[in-house]
């Protein structure tokens, strides 16, 4: 609007006036000329010259700067910069421990181990750089005056370059003409944003009437646009022309970089923006470093260590001093002096010796941990990737881990937030049963080849995709226009917008039409409506062929043929041939426009007294000017003064329409394949349009043409029918629905077909006047399709309804003059445009309702009811409508029908926090009635709301303990959910919703999600994983600290962005359960271990402090001290902390309480690391001593006995090492046997290589000796002995008395599989049986927002200490239904979370903490609950008839229709017959049963 | 992509089946239960109780006399003579008288050993040169700066053998004389030669090249250490190949004990004659001590170990005790997890359940 309003204020600045501007412009916008222009002037005078190239370049370094480079990124790490710190030290001759050199060993290992692994990568980016700046694109030529071909890195900014049918866009370029006759562009956005689906770009409107033939040689203008940005959405700018004239240019008009070209045979354009500064690059952004959580806590004990290494310094430097002061002046012969011959005092020689133990000693803070994590991370990342279950053959893609260091989070979450669409579905939407005029035709046949398909699914889709895939083509262009793509493609041309996979995957699919798979095209048609099309059909082309009207047609078929005509031309499908994909379809039997103009009205329709002229509409936006074209060629002409373009204009226009005629391209005319009817693809912006369309085809009511004013049905009998398409009013979300005007050319009349969701349409439709048998019809019709619509939704359906509305010619006129006013409008046009549809759409005539499916994906239930059992908590965020997502949620079994359902539905504020605050109650009171009779649970207490309730601050709600989740579920829509994130109610919010099993939010918006996340993310302090396929749900994956893309049909963005990418939401399950069990326990293991590895090694030498008179002197000798960890014991480590499998996988995934383990960090408590350390340094006691007393009073010298010391913990440490394995797999054996021949092979070589070389210790011949001593032998077998007798004694004592969850899953793997399935298949007997008893049907209703939120607030006061155990007698017979589910469990069964859970593992018996039972409310309290529980009072809102709630038995409504007229908050119960009674009934009639019923208690 | 990968077709980034990508090589997972742990347990008990048991009747067959001579006999008039530092030149003699009540058998090896001398510290134990002590010429006349502050003397002259520890070396020299009930009072025959260990003597060091020089003409132009009596090449008088860098005694010094109590080899006993044949025999032995080395500056004291050795070491109970008492708590923790698997073993296996 702004720009437009700019335009004619900046068109009159003169040239001299913006020559002035421009220094201070400049820094804003771009200026692009065409480098024609200047060929001939070199660098200087090129006006483009400051522009970046196209060369990109992704490498972060260069051969010069990697040194300094590297080490200055690897000195970030604050690690690093100790370690050299200390490696330094030693230089300092008063202070130093070891050879110098020696002690720079570790620290150049480590850094250029990390330094190679950078340069690595950095040359593979070098690589795909060279590949990508290599690729070929047509760039024209002066000199030779024809496009020449050139590498991509060779492009500038101004730059003509053609682009073909199929190619990859090199740079951002400037669309200034296309083949397309209708001036358009069609680009395929995939790489960039991941959508399939075509966007439609045009050509700059001054080139618009230029024929293929632009000729860059008379380009003259000059571009001034943005700078660079990242936005893709956003471009601006202006062409000026030699004359002065001034267009603007839009997104619309920009190809950008990345983007292949489809269904477009040739398109030329300048480049604007090159290399870097193109919009996909400056998108690109680095993969994300997060910190796990692990590793956070990891620090926290690397700090620890640091502060135990100061400690030990710190007594070592006073007991030097001490020991040296017990001399007094007379200093004994031994010690020796200064080099200057000067004696140093104790205090001095202390503070020397703290830094020398701090050399000393340094081994403590585990230099190689850091590496060691990596690489283990990458092995993890390595077999995560391998990993076949994780495998689709679909579409040949795995899972892909983009965040290399965050994969033991996987084995951390606690919550997972999903979006719905195309995660737990398919979104591939299959029309599965449809409604017309009342009549219901069920598609039985259909939905038995579905089921069918559902079988065999996967080795269908693969084979047609392939037949998709593969180019039938003949012709060398097309050949090689194929080639490109796949090498542009696998050439990772945008690194970082996804994979090879993603890339082929993209490929396939575009091959591919859009949304349409065999599923969803082939629809068996249900014969008895069949019959009805074929007869209105013939019927038609009976009257049509003896003239009689339409109207006599009978109106149930009238309805039949309008319904499908609906479907089949409601929507923006485009029609492409199987053989050219994405070749567009034309059969243009006449040309008209949409009506654009009231003249053009007047031409065309019978003249009125209209004729007030209103402006051409040279502003309409996109959306209505995608159908404007050939009509926009007067105002094109008139402001253009060029005399080349006018006339151009005028030539082209006969010409164009000519060349449109052809239904295929010239270029591809040799083709030989024959256009049948039924092949045509279609290609929809939503895949249920698509859905819709093939569904109509399937009735021989194909769609077989669309053009910008007119739309070509086929019919049987009627042949070929051309409806003169004269608007369409687009979707838009607040609507709901869509609209088409067009011109019946049957009847002529101009009738509106409006397609949309139930909601939207039911209120629109005219209201029948009773009187008439039309009317009464049209009643019977209304009713049972509403009857209809509730069941199609009851069976997770997604319902659309199909209405329509014949407009007389003066409605039409008098609607059209507004509209067109509104499309013309400068200010508010949107909202006109808006208002102007919300006319158009009223006293509709339904004609009928569809069901589709979007089917859930394979496996969503039971990877929700797995994930579930692990106890993690999962969140579906839709922004699909109530009703459907809470279908959806039943469906994949988020929902229990057992469970009851609190529904937040607020219009207000206050009304929320009400709502929420009648939740906390209901909660408290169900929590109550739950918990009393079973003490035994009691675990409960630490339950949340009670904790949060009172004083509603984030602190008060201790958020380590594990809180209660109720059999409740909790759906919320997107306006209640924006009230409920207020900084005020998000605390009650939360409490809510933690004690909540499942949460559904629907309508959410993508900020709502991300909101949402972070909300519980940051106040829970719980690990969050967030899952999604679309750009709507990015920002949610980017908040959470795991997110995972689905690589679906959504395509990319959503991958970009996450850390993980599965091809479908079902293998989230393994990723989870295995994999994040595996990566978690394994690697919090070897941290443990290395931590324990560290200081027992340290502690010896610690020890022997106390033996040399706190000097620093150690036994162990320097090369031992220092290689000890780099290589002696680094490799068992590794190969345990890569291979490990605590649990096998198929006992994790049947067992999903497994999880749990990592959930509570139970491999890695804080406390286990003090264990650790304090085994540490038991075993380093044992192992210095018995060597110690075995050599005391011996003529043992330092070295010789220090490397059996040094021995003796490599081997403790080695079976150390093996006690904490639990699986030995040869790898395991060998790197302990590599490790202990290490050892003895490069000290035997150490030893024997150089008398002299390694002073002070020198330690000549030393192993060789050893090796012949028959005590280093005795030695050898007592002390690891000694030193691991108490660990083992734990473990084994552990595993056969306390064993944990993951113990006794392990003792289930190791019995045959026949026995473990067994007895897993006899825990789910159990669990099976306890599930009888149902809930209480149970109905909160808030009618208004104001009321007694006093009484309530008195009911339930702040304090729980006021809470009496009255309510405990009250509630015994409320909670009876839930007794004998409970009263199953028994005492035993502690660990479920969820009372439903009957199979969890009956070992939880050593869960720990039992605390204290909450105290039950006070009589007074548990009286008004009484009270209020029993009155039954209930304020039925509206959407309770709407919404079939057929499978929720118990459910609790909490509503608030924004003006109730009750004003008081009521619980409501109904008696448990009544819902007995209420189950009998057929499900099609529960709905409005159950209303009736509500409404009956409402009294 | 398909060259790249050598495979294409539909399932081209199907990963291997192969058991180590899929994790499933074929491992043993011990489970560290009662079951499978009591058995190891009551093994590894009987093994050290049995290598205990042997241990134990092993070092019981050896003897060993220790004698702290500090200030014992005429000593203490030495002992109070080295208070001085003045007294450093002069020398002094004294004698100690001991019983042998049992005739100690077969090789009988005779120590000097010190308490709470500290060869251990660090820079003590860097205050060395290596490379003067194999006999490069270079480090001869050049000591390395490991040795400070005793590299040169007072004249500038290069010390040799530099460093700290060459310059404390332990001066004593003992006699022993047997009394035997009969006959007169025999010499004990020490053999001084040999107590090194061979690489010690053979490679690790070895005296400059000498070209036909004699070694006094070799270490011309060096310094003895400060605290030296006489020069590195006049230690032995006896026997001239043991002088220089290769005096056994000074070997033995320069491996730096571990412990700040600690001996080291003076000689073995030599059986070749009577009445030694078969080793010490009881009776009546003094033992004179030419008395050098100071030891009040660091409240130390100076034995003498006479002892047999067996075939681990010298007379050393703690390592079979060590096994024992370790056999026994393996004993007594296997005991204990038998009763408690005992009593809530099927406890444990109805969890499994």
């Amino acid at each position: 609007m702004a720009r437009e309003s700019e335009e004619p204020g900046m068109a009159k600045a003169s040239k001299v006036k913006r020559q002035r501007k421009k220094k201070p412009k400049e820094n804003k916008t771009r200026t692009v000329h065409a480098n024609l222009l200047y060929d001939n002037a070199k660098g200087e005078e090129n006006p483009n010259r400051n522009y970046a190239n196209n060369k990109i370049k992704t490498t972060k370094y260069t051969v010069l700067s990697f040194l300094p480079k590297n080490l200055f990124e690897q000195f970030h790490r604050f690690a690093n910069v100790y370690f050299v710190f200390i490696a330094l030290l030693n230089f300092v001759p008063v202070v130093n421990a070891f050879q110098p050199e020696l002690a720079l060993a570790p620290v150049v290992f480590i850094l250029s181990v990390t330094a190679i692994k950078d340069l690595w990568e950095d040359y593979r980016r070098h690589r795909s750089d060279q590949e990508i700046n290599h690729m070929d694109c047509l760039v024209y030529n002066r000199a030779e005056r024809r496009y020449t071909e050139r590498y991509w890195k060779e492009v500038r900014v101004g730059d003509f370059i053609r682009l073909r049918c199929n190619e990859i866009l090199p740079a951002d370029v400037l669309l200034l003409s296309s083949s397309d006759p209708d001036r358009l562009c069609h680009i395929e956005t995939a790489t960039l944003d991941g959508e399939t689906n075509l966007k439609q770009r045009q050509v700059v409107r001054s080139f618009f009437d230029l024929d293929c033939d632009f000729d860059p040689l008379k380009y003259n203008g000059i571009i001034e646009c943005e700078k660079p940005n990242n936005d893709l959405n956003r471009f601006r700018g202006y062409i000026i022309h030699r004359s002065g004239r001034r267009d603007a240019l839009y997104k619309e008009n920009l190809l950008l970089r990345g983007c292949t070209i489809r269904n477009t045979e040739e398109a030329v354009g300048i480049v604007i923006y090159a290399g870097h500064e193109t919009k996909a690059m400056l998108n690109n952004n680095g993969p994300r470093y997060k910190r796990s959580k692990l590793e956070r806590q990891m620090n926290v004990d690397v700090f620890w260590c640091v502060i135990i290494l100061l400690v030990m310094c710190l007594f070592a430097a006073v007991g030097h001093g001490l020991w040296m002061f017990q001399y007094g002046d007379k200093r004994p012969v031994f010690d020796v002096l200064s080099p200057e011959g000067t004696d140093l005092s104790p205090i001095m020689s202390a503070i020397y010796l703290f830094l020398t133990m701090i050399i000393v000693f340094q081994v403590l803070i585990p230099i190689s941990l850091f590496v060691s994590i990596e690489i283990v991370k990458i092995c993890q990342v390595y077999f995560i990737h391998q990993d076949m279950d994780l495998y689709d053959e679909e579409t040949d893609s795995h899972l892909q881990c983009r965040a290399l260091n965050i994969t033991e989070d996987l084995g951390q979450m606690q919550y997972i937030f999903s979006d719905k669409t195309g995660t737990l579905t398919e979104n591939k939407m299959v029309f599965r049963r449809c409604t017309v005029a009342g009549v219901e035709y069920s598609h039985d046949a259909n939905a038995r080849r579905l089921a069918m398909y559902q079988e065999m699914d996967s080795e269908e889709e693969d084979c047609t995709s392939h037949g998709g895939t593969l180019p039938r083509r003949d012709s060398v262009t097309s050949h090689q226009s194929a080639r490109v793509v796949l090498r542009s493609q696998s050439t990772k041309s945008h690194r970082r917008t996804g994979s090879r996979a993603e890339a082929k995957r993209a490929s396939i699919l575009s091959k591919h039409t859009a949304f349409s798979s065999p599923m969803e095209k082939d629809i068996t048609p249900d014969p008895q409506l069949l019959d009805k099309v074929n007869e209105c059909s013939s019927q038609m082309d009976f009257m049509r062929f003896h003239n009689q009207p339409m109207s006599q047609l009978p109106s149930d078929l009238a309805d039949i043929i309008d319904f499908f005509i609906a479907l089949t031309i409601c929507n923006t499908v485009v029609v492409s041939s199987p053989n050219q994909p994405r070749q567009k379809v034309r059969m243009r039997f006449e040309l008209k426009s949409p009506v654009k103009t009231i003249e053009d009205f007047i031409k065309r329709f019978t003249p009125s007294r209209l004729t007030s002229g209103s402006n051409s509409s040279s502003s309409s936006s996109l959306i209505t000017n995608r159908s404007s074209n050939r009509g926009c060629s007067s105002l094109l002409s008139s402001p253009s003064a060029e005399s080349t373009l006018t006339k151009l204009d005028e030539e082209q226009s006969p010409q164009g329409m000519e060349h449109s005629f052809g239904p295929v391209p010239p270029c591809y005319n040799g083709n030989a394949w024959n256009l049948e009817d039924g092949e045509l693809r279609y290609e929809a912006e939503s895949p249920d349009e698509a859905a819709l369309v093939y569904a109509a085809r399937a009735y021989k009511c194909s769609l077989v043409g669309r053009l910008p004013d007119q739309v070509t049905v086929e019919l049987p009998h009627l042949g070929k029918l051309s409806f003169e398409l004269l608007h369409t009013l687009c979707f838009d979300s607040t609507r709901k629905r869509m609209s088409v005007v067009v011109r019946h050319p049957l009847t002529d009349q101009i009738t509106v077909y409006t397609k949309g969701a139930d909601s939207a349409i039911m209120d629109l439709i005219r209201p029948p006047d009773t009187g008439s048998s039309k009317g009464k019809r049209q009643k019977k019709i209304v009713s049972r399709t509403q009857n209809y619509l509730n069941l199609y939704a009851a069976d997770g359906l997604r319902t659309l309804c199909i209405a329509k509305k014949i407009l007389s010619k003066e409605q039409y006129a008098c609607w059209l003059q507004r509209h067109l006013q509104a499309e013309t409008a400068i200010q508010g046009r949107e909202e006109l445009l808006f208002d102007s549809a919300l006319r158009l759409e009223t006293n509709l005539q339904l004609l009928g309702a569809t069901g589709i499916e979007d089917r859930l994906q394979d496996g969503v239930p039971e990877t929700i009811a797995s994930l579930r059992k692990a106890g993690l908590q999962i969140w579906v965020l839709t922004g699909d409508k109530q009703e459907t997502a809470v279908n959806i949620a039943y469906a994949c079994k988020l929902l229990d029908p057992e469970e009851e359902i609190l529904t937040l539905n607020a219009d207000s504020q206050e009304a929320c926090a009400l709502l929420l605050e009648e939740s906390l109650h209901y909660i408290q009171a169900k929590f109550l009635c739950s918990s009393t009779d079973q003490a035994a649970k009691a675990f409960h207490s630490n339950f949340a709301p009670f904790e949060i309730y009172p004083s509603s601050s984030p602190s008060s709600s201790s958020h380590t303990t594990p809180f209660t989740v109720l059999q409740l579920g909790l759906v919320i829509d997107g306006r209640t959910l924006a009230y409920a994130l207020d900084k005020s109610l998000e605390d009650k919010f939360l409490a809510v919703a933690r004690s909540c099993r499942s949460v559904l939010c629907c309508r959410s918006t993508p900020l709502q999600k991300s909101m949402v996340v972070k909300l519980v993310r940051n106040k829970l302090k719980v690990m969050t994983l967030a899952i999604g396929d679309g750009a709507n749900d990015v920002s949610m994956i980017q908040v959470a600290d795991v997110g995972v893309g689905i690589s679906g049909q959504e395509g990319m963005q959503a991958v970009m962005a996450s850390d993980f990418a599965l091809p479908r939401f079902r293998y989230l399950q393994k990723l989870l359960l295995v994999h994040g069990h595996w990566c978690y326990s394994r690697l919090a293991n070897m941290i443990l271990y290395f931590f324990y590895k560290n200081a027992m090694f340290v502690a010896l030498i610690f020890w022997y402090q106390f033996y040399c008179g706190f000097s620093g002197s150690a036994m162990i000798d320097q090369w031992y001290l220092i290689f000890f960890n780099l290589m002696f014991s680094a490799f068992p480590q590794l190969i345990t902390g890569t291979l490990d499998k605590d649990v096998s996988a198929e006992t994790l995934q049947q067992l999903p309480q497994l999880y749990v383990n990592g959930q509570n960090s139970e491999e890695y408590k804080p406390y286990m690391f003090w264990m650790n350390m304090i085994d540490a340094f038991y075993q380093s006691l044992v192992c210095f001593f018995i060597p110690y007393f075995a050599y005391a009073d011996s003529d043992v010298d330092l070295f010789t006995w220090g490397t059996p010391i040094t021995t003796l913990a490599l081997l403790t440490i080695l079976v150390h090492l093996g006690i904490e394995t639990k699986t030995w797999t040869w790898m395991n054996w060998l790197s302990i046997a590599f490790s202990t021949a290490l050892f003895f092979t490069v000290a035997l070589c150490y030893n024997a290589s150089c008398p002299t070389c390694y002073t002070p210790s020198n330690p000549y011949w030393t192993m060789q000796r050893l090796l012949q001593d028959p005590l280093f032998y005795l030695l050898c077998v007592i002390t690891p002995v000694a030193a691991l007798l108490p660990r083992y004694f734990y473990r084994a004592c552990q595993g056969t008395l306390f064993p944990t969850p993951v113990q006794v899953g392990r003792q289930l793997d190791k019995l045959p599989t026949e026995t473990r399935r067994n007895i897993l298949s006899l825990r789910r007997v159990k669990a099976g049986s306890a599930l009888s008893p149902k809930p209480p049907f149970l109905s909160l209703s808030k009618p208004s927002p104001k009321g007694c939120n006093k009484k309530d607030l008195r009911s339930f006061p702040s304090s729980e200490t006021s809470q009496g155990p009255a309510l405990q007698m009250d509630e015994q017979g409320q909670r009876s239904p839930l007794g004998p589910a409970d009263s199953n469990k028994g005492p035993l069964d502690l660990y479920a979370i969820v009372p439903t859970e009957k199979d969890t593992l009956p070992y939880t018996k050593d869960t720990p903490k039992l605390p204290e039972e909450p105290r039950p409310p006070s009589t007074k309290d548990s009286e008004c609950l009484g009270k209020t529980l029993e009155a039954s009072d209930v304020s039925l809102s509206g959407w309770i008839t709407s919404t079939p709630l057929l499978s929720q038995t118990g459910s609790v409504q909490l509503n608030l229709p924004p003006a109730g007229d009750s004003q008081c908050v009521k619980y409501t119960r109904n008696s448990d017959q009544r819902l007995k009674s209420d189950h009998s009934i057929h499900p099609a009639q529960r709905t409005e049963q159950g209303a009736e019923q509500s409404l009956h208690t409402t009294l | 992509m398909g060259k790249v990968k050598g495979k294409s077709g539909p399932l081209a980034r199907r990963p291997d089946n192969s058991a180590f990508k899929q994790q499933r090589l074929p491992a043993w997972s011990p489970m560290l239960t009662a079951n499978t742990v009591l058995p190891f347990f009551y093994l590894m008990a009987l093994i050290c109780m049995l290598l205990g048991v042997w241990l134990l009747l092993t070092v019981q067959s050896t003897q060993e006399i220790k004698l702290d001579y500090t200030e014992a006999g005429t000593c203490d008039i030495c002992f109070e003579k080295r208070k001085n530092v003045s007294n450093a030149a002069q020398t002094c003699t004294c004698t100690v008288v001991f019983p042998i009540k049992k005739a100690l058998k077969g090789d009988v090896f005779f120590y000097y050993g010190l308490q709470n001398f500290h060869q251990n510290l660090r820079r003590y134990m860097d205050s060395r040169d290596d490379g003067q002590m194999v006999g490069r010429k270079t480090n001869l006349k050049n000591p390395s700066s490991y040795c400070e502050p005793f590299t040169k003397n007072q004249n500038g002259l290069p010390i040799a053998p530099c460093g700290a520890v060459a310059n404390s070396i332990f001066n004593d020299s003992f006699t022993l004389t047997y009394h035997g009930s009969s006959g007169p009072s025999i010499r004990v025959p020490l053999l001084r030669k040999g107590i090194t260990w061979y690489t010690d003597k053979n490679v690790k060091y070895r005296n400059p090249k000498n070209d036909n020089m004699t070694l006094a003409q070799v270490f011309e132009g060096t310094a003895q250490p400060l605290y030296w009596q006489k020069p590195v090449y006049e230690l032995d008088p006896l026997d001239p190949t043991n002088n220089g860098f290769i005096n056994d005694d000074l070997i033995v010094w320069m491996r730096e004990a571990a412990f700040p109590n600690f001996k080291k080899l003076y000689g073995v006993l030599y059986r070749a004659s009577q009445p030694f044949t078969k080793g010490l025999p009881a009776g009546n032995y003094t033992i004179n001590i030419s008395y050098n080395f100071p030891v009040q500056y660091f409240q130390g004291r100076k034995e003498v170990v006479l002892t047999t050795l067996t075939w681990f070491g010298g007379q050393n109970h703690f390592l079979p005790v060590a096994y024992l008492v370790t056999s026994c708590l393996i004993l007594l923790i296997a005991i204990l997890l038998t009763v408690a698997w005992w009593k809530f073993g099927k406890n444990g296996k109805r969890m499994e359940e």
